[in-house]
């Protein structure tokens, strides 16, 4: 299943560093899902023990959670863009979704920050309850993860002003890729097994 | 999974529209769809597993043939680790034990209350 | 805060660490001012990348860190040596089962293990490096400072006293403040971070970088074991980091994960730590089968016994020990059907263990056995390892487990798995690969002398424990009763003889280092079987000028010599890329020390600014495109005909 029509591979292919710097984080992103496993688990085994702040139900907007979601799959759907357009050959694509991918994230840790407001401000805190710091790590990390993505985001796009397209930034954008896409797949989870399960239980 | 039309991101934007209805369907079966608690949260992990794996072969090129097969063996493997991590930790730490909610306002899995969908859950399958 | 409560005051003994510190830091200052080998320290060793010299210096922190927990395991020894000693108070008792207990396990077993994969998987599989080798610096330095950071604490802030397994409520900030737990928990955050990364860059160096034609079933069984152990510690750590990290926000945040108030779930810890756990017990045991595998076929001057079945059932094992965790905790109260699954799964794990047993019993049949130390420490292993494996199954039969639980029982079982596989191993591989590592040999004599010394002192400490452990001694305690004297003295004395088998080792150590001959072959022992021994001794940096091909079976020395090949083939000698030196890892590791160390003491200021520096470092990586150099043809030519006594006007 080649994505090119000839035979060779992609640039971020093309060395034999590139292609293990790509596997490597492939093995980083499974060690990352045994860790937001754990997260899932300790959340999953302290649901409902809330003492005497609000429950999930209470709290849990659909609106706001949707719209998160939203944000998420369209700024990996721009990042897969980015990644096509880097494909093509097309710097100038590639930065411009690149720009829109960091957009999109920034305005999602925008929205995320709101909720962890509005909750403290309702009684619910890390150190209000089991449940409630179950809760704050689990979407906490994330959105640390989130964060150190824009970080690492703007560190490319500065090399990519720099350098053009080369065998080495377009690796470091393809794993860059990889880790955003992978993120948009834990808040997946989030959004099923933390706001919809919280809102229906 | 190749591509005609080299210009033109096919796979993507079927995912990315894949991936806004799976979402749409999963808030709509836990919100409105009135189903009984243990199916809507079966439907919706199923839901949520089918997403993940739209964004894991067509965004991030999984199967890609640059990187050998260590990927896709990697996140099998993962996936079943993450398994008995959730569902281990579940069973070892709900089985036997009565959750005291406080106001005691229920019993082991029999009352209702919060943890029961996930106390019968569990008795479900550990058959007693 | 007062200087008195930051330094541990009031205890003698505590008071003597301290000068001892102190007069050595000073020694070692002065050594390196005397002779002028500061340049020497930071150009050599503090910025090296090379996977050789960073596995000797994971060595070193290992022979180090096996001092320093063994002078704790002496002094708990001589405490329980007569009824009602006043040797150690009950808290200082408490810190020093402790930091024994974690010492060993992260700072000894794994670094020891992990030093000697660095040293010889590249070699074994043909490789000139690992795949990332600056990560691979970032690796060892993270453990290196998570290992100060976790030892400093006995003389500044107090030591952790919870035990290794750090249960929570008792570890929590309400029945334990002050410093001590966070040092267990950010010392261990540190090091893992080099753990994970060392399981990856493991994993990758063995997937993509071994030489032509050695496919995955061609592959030596240590290069195996490797592997598998990267898989587990890939899937492992990230749980104990959670673990570590929910602890953490409990103790200086004010979370409720594992507190008593707010609902909190304290058992939920132990869950954690032995989902981690567990899978622990098979990093650090599974690169011992690998080594004893090699030695026992090298030495056996024998095919290894059943090859592919010694692949599957490490796989195997590897497999199992990620559904066994709840054994540790089949006291907790969590119902007879659970604990009845986990102990179905527990006792099917001995059956891969004694494939193994067997297959090593199968190599050495009808074979022509000589016995070099390593093969003494190999075979003393075999039998050793089968009392502890065997009394593990009866640990884990989870109805007569109430017996033995937080008994002596259980002590003895652990340490006779662990000593016998581990730390026997890890001696085997060291005297085995030690000429690979330093171009000499280990003297003989002593080794046995060490070996004999260390094998029965280890049979007089522990056996005796067992039936300490029946007659309802629990662990952890700090005096023992008149009825139990004469089990604990007998103990006592073998302790102790553990001790001076390791102080004859360090002496041969230090003889060898003297007076052992440096002109050696190629295959030190004249009976390798694997890569590692076609490389020159010393081993040049590049490992092989150019790669070996035609690999046909996992015995590739044996066949090359059969067939009067070398790997080096001067036709085919190619400039070869290396990576650079850099002090990075060191320095970021450094940072991230500081910014640890302040969490310790609750100081969140100076530690977000540590963070915020190491986040900077980070970027300074990310812009650093230092390509590294390259090793000329002629250079590599001269230099192979050296190592290799070859003619110089041969062509």
């Amino acid at each position: 299943m080649t994505e090119n029509n000839n035979n060779t591979l992609p640039l971020e292919y093309s060395t034999e560093q590139g292609q293990m710097s790509i596997v490597g984080f492939w093995i980083f992103v499974a060690a990352e899902v045994a860790l937001f496993a754990t997260l899932f688990a300790t959340y999953a085994v302290l649901f409902g023990r809330t003492a005497d702040s609000p429950e999930a139900m209470e709290l849990f907007q659909p609106g706001i959670a949707l719209t998160m979601t939203f944000i998420l799959l369209t700024s990996s759907f721009t990042c897969g863009l980015a990644i096509h357009s880097m494909r093509e050959g097309s710097l100038k694509g590639l930065m411009i979704f690149l720009f829109i991918t960091l957009a999109l994230g920034l305005t999602f840790l925008g929205f995320e920050i709101y909720e962890f407001v509005h909750y403290a401000s309702e009684g619910a805190t890390l150190q209000s309850s089991a449940y409630w710091s179950g809760f704050f790590i689990l979407t906490g990390t994330h959105g640390v993860h989130v964060t150190l993505g824009i970080g690492w985001m703007i560190a490319i796009l500065i090399q990519l002003k720099q350098r053009g397209l080369t065998a080495v930034t377009n690796r470091k954008v393809f794993i860059l890729g990889l880790y955003w896409h992978f993120l948009d797949v834990v808040w997946i989870f989030i959004f099923t097994g933390v706001y919809l399960i919280g809102m229906v239980v | 999974m190749a591509k005609n039309n080299k210009n033109y991101p096919i796979n993507h934007i079927v995912g990315f529209a894949l991936s806004i209805i799976l979402t749409i369907v999963a808030a709509w079966t836990a919100l409105s769809s009135g189903l009984p608690t243990m199916w809507i949260i079966i439907a919706i992990m199923v839901l949520a597993v089918i997403q993940a794996g739209i964004q894991l072969f067509m965004f991030m090129h999984i199967t890609e043939s640059g990187a050998t097969n260590a990927p896709w063996n990697m996140i099998i493997h993962s996936a079943v680790i993450a398994s008995i991590v959730i569902a281990g930790s579940l069973f070892t730490m709900s089985f036997g034990f009565t959750h005291d909610h406080g106001g005691g306002d229920h019993e082991g899995g029999s009352a209702p209350g919060e943890e029961e969908q996930q106390d019968t859950e569990h008795d479900g399958h550990e058959g007693h | 805060m007062q200087l008195d409560e930051f330094f541990v005051t009031g205890e003698p003994l505590i008071y003597a660490g301290m000068v001892a510190i102190a007069v050595v830091s000073a020694a070692i200052v002065f050594l390196l001012t005397y002779f002028k080998k500061w340049k020497w320290l930071w150009q050599e060793w503090l910025t090296t990348v090379d996977h050789k010299k960073i596995g000797v210096m994971y060595i070193l922190v290992a022979l180090a860190m096996i001092f320093r927990a063994g002078v704790d395991a002496l002094m708990m020894r001589l405490q329980l040596a007569f009824p009602d000693m006043n040797f150690l108070n009950s808290q200082h008792y408490n810190e020093v089962f402790t930091t024994h207990g974690t010492i060993m396990i992260f700072f000894v077993a794994m670094p020891f293990l992990i030093g000697l994969m660095n040293v010889v998987v590249p070699l074994q599989i043909g490789a000139r490096d690992f795949a990332f080798p600056y990560v691979n610096a970032l690796s060892f330095w993270s453990l290196f400072f998570g290992a100060m950071l976790f030892n400093i604490s006995f003389v500044i802030g107090g030591a952790p006293d919870t035990g290794w397994t750090n249960y929570a409520p008792q570890a929590g900030a309400v029945l334990n403040p002050g410093p001590g737990i966070n040092f267990y928990l950010l010392g261990l955050q540190l090091s893992g971070i080099g753990t994970l990364a060392t399981g990856i860059n493991l994993m990758v160096t063995i997937l993509r970088m071994r030489a032509p034609g050695i496919t995955l079933f061609k592959m030596p069984i240590f290069s195996w074991s490797t592997l598998i152990t990267s898989f587990i510690i890939v899937f492992a750590f990230p749980i104990l980091t959670v673990a570590l990290a929910l602890m953490t926000v409990d103790r200086i945040f004010g979370s409720h994960f594992f507190t008593l108030a707010g609902e909190g779930l304290p058992m939920m810890w132990a869950n954690l730590f032995w989902l981690w756990g567990h899978p622990e017990v098979y990093i650090v045991i599974l690169p011992a089968f690998g080594i004893f595998s090699e030695i026992i076929a090298t030495f056996a001057r024998k095919q290894l016994f059943g090859y592919k079945t010694m692949v599957w059932a490490i796989i195997l094992i590897a497999g199992l020990s990620f559904v066994v965790w709840v054994h540790h905790f089949f006291t907790m109260g969590a119902g007879a059907f659970v604990n009845s699954i986990f102990s179905i799964t527990t006792m099917a794990i001995a059956v891969p263990t004694g494939v193994k047993i067997f297959n090593w019993l199968a190599t050495l049949y009808k074979s022509k056995i000589i016995f070099p130390v390593p093969m003494l420490w190999s075979l003393a292993f075999i039998p050793s390892f089968t009392i502890g494996g065997v009394t593990g199954v009866m640990l884990g039969m989870a109805a007569a487990d109430y017996q033995y639980h937080n008994t002596y029982f259980l002590v003895s079982h652990f340490h006779y798995v662990l000593i016998p596989g581990t730390v026997f191993a890890s001696f085997a591989g060291l005297v085995f690969w030690y000429p690979k590592l330093f171009g000499h040999k280990l003297n003989e004599k002593i080794g046995k002398w060490a070996f004999w010394l260390f094998l029965i002192g280890f049979h007089v400490c522990f056996f005796p424990q067992y039936f300490l452990g029946l007659d309802g001694m629990a662990r952890r305690v700090f005096t023992v009763g008149p009825e139990w004297f004469t089990l604990n003295f007998i103990s006592t004395v073998g302790a102790f003889t553990m001790g001076l088998g390791f102080m004859v080792f360090v002496f041969g150590v230090i003889y060898s280092f003297r007076y052992s001959t440096r002109d050696l072959p190629g295959d030190d022992w004249q009976y390798g079987r694997t890569l590692e021994w076609a490389t020159p001794t010393p081993v040049p940096k590049y490992n092989f000028a150019t790669l070996p091909e035609n690999v046909r079976t996992h015995d590739t020395l044996i066949d090359m010599k059969e067939d009067g090949e070398t790997t080096f083939d001067e036709k085919k000698l190619e400039s070869i890329h290396m990576p650079s030196y850099t002090g990075q890892p060191f320095i970021m590791m450094a940072i991230l020390f500081f910014a640890s160390f302040a969490l310790v003491f609750e100081w969140i200021t100076l530690a977000v600014i540590g963070l915020i520096a190491t986040i900077v470092m980070m970027f300074i990586r990310s812009f650093d495109y230092d390509e590294g150099y390259h090793i000329e043809v002629d250079e590599l030519r001269e230099n192979e005909r050296r190592a290799r006594g070859l003619d110089d006007d041969r062509e």
